[in-house]
């Protein structure tokens, strides 16, 4: 997240809602290391990343429906399945869970 | 939710600029989701996660954690439970601990122009860049403007005042190709605790400077053991900037434990 600060900041001086998305762990083999972290603000500008380029599109619209909706943080996770639940896989084959929270702290 | 009567993004990214070690401490699953703590060494836990005893515990946990540089989610129950018979028909609350270290630093000793593409190559990596040469002539911030410190001194000097900060995770690199300077620069650096000590120089060169470091009462084959000379991976590297590259190379192998050969040619998990 330390390379996030500046954009943060930029976009917080700028009046926007902006939501962060961290890697808080990893099964099997992920691309990025928990802490690996992306922001998105309320116009779907998008900084940093959490996987090798993978679900950073599905990340975008949970964040996005996270700042346009309830405002409630949540915990989801990318994986690679047969489980239909899994709509974007990582090619690497691993499990991603993201926490992914409107930045209200 | 008003767990958090003040704001603490503010302090968070001062602390991280300042190089403060900081652990962000987030509940994501539990009552309080999203609460957030945070946990430095030697001052109070700013924020809440809801609960006190709760927030005692995690962050005596996060202190731990920030000294560690280790970042990953542990599990409590709502007052801090964390033997697993208190955990039994308890919900779990799931804190993830992420710590923010100051950066890991590279003293690289010679200021010649490989010093000008590692140090570069290392800021890429994240390093604080020290050189550091005794010749004024060439320590200086116009030959090296990507690096975070340029000193003229001696080894010795900088070793007695800062080597004792230089842990596992910090390298040191000695490029000067000049015994009068390597030496001092071995021995300084094999009396701590850094991780990595790559030195430059031909096979021969290496075979000299070990009788000079023999001279100068270096002879335990532990201690010998720790350099990395000839510096670097084995892949060919001519031009600085290659040479770079299989200097850092050699770095992240070693912490890894990795023999580096290409993923091509082995197998099992990428990432570990």
């Amino acid at each position: 997240m330390r390379e996030l600060l500046n954009d943060i900041e930029r976009w917080q001086q700028a009046g926007k809602q902006i939501a962060v998305a961290r890697v808080v762990d990893i099964e099997g083999s992920g691309p990025r290391d928990p802490g690996a972290a992306m922001a998105v603000n309320e116009d779907g500008e998008v900084v940093g990343s959490v996987s090798g380029g993978c679900v950073e599109g599905a990340v975008v619209a949970e964040a996005l429906e996270i700042l346009r909706g309830d405002n409630q943080p949540r915990l989801v996770k990318f994986g690679y399945s047969d489980d239909e639940a899994f709509a974007v896989g990582l090619t690497c084959g691993g499990i991603i869970h993201l926490f992914i929270a409107p930045l209200t702290w | 939710m008003s767990l958090q009567p003040i704001s603490l993004y503010p302090i968070f990214a001062e602390r991280v600029r300042s190089n403060i070690p900081v652990a962000l401490v987030t509940v994501i699953d539990g009552p309080h989701i999203g609460a957030t703590m945070l946990v430095s060494p030697s001052t109070d836990a700013v924020g809440t996660l809801g609960d006190s005893e709760l927030d005692r515990v995690v962050a005596r946990d996060a202190l731990g954690e920030v000294e560690a540089g280790r970042t990953g989610v542990r599990h409590y129950g709502p007052q801090g439970q964390t033997t697993p018979e208190d955990l039994v028909d308890t919900p779990t609350v799931r804190v993830f601990i992420e710590a923010f270290s100051p950066p890991p630093t590279m003293w690289i000793f010679g200021a010649v122009d490989f010093t000008a593409a590692l140090a570069k190559v290392a800021k890429v990596l994240g390093y604080y860049v020290v050189v550091c040469d005794a010749r004024e002539v060439f320590a200086t911030r116009r030959r090296f403007p990507m690096a975070d410190e340029v000193l003229v001194s001696w080894p010795a000097p900088l070793f007695s005042q800062r080597g004792s900060a230089l842990t596992s995770r910090d390298a040191v690199c000695i490029l000067t190709h000049d015994p009068k300077f390597d030496v001092p620069a071995v021995q300084g650096a094999l009396a701590t605790n850094v991780g990595y000590i790559g030195v430059m120089g031909s096979r021969k060169t290496h075979a000299k400077r070990l009788e000079r470091l023999a001279e100068v009462g270096i002879t335990s084959a532990d201690q010998l053991a720790r350099l990395m000379s000839p510096i670097g991976l084995d892949i060919g590297a001519r031009t600085p900037e290659e040479t770079a590259i299989s200097i850092v190379g050699e770095i992240i192998a070693r912490r890894t434990g990795r023999g580096a050969p290409s993923l091509r040619d082995s197998d099992g998990l990428i990432h570990k």
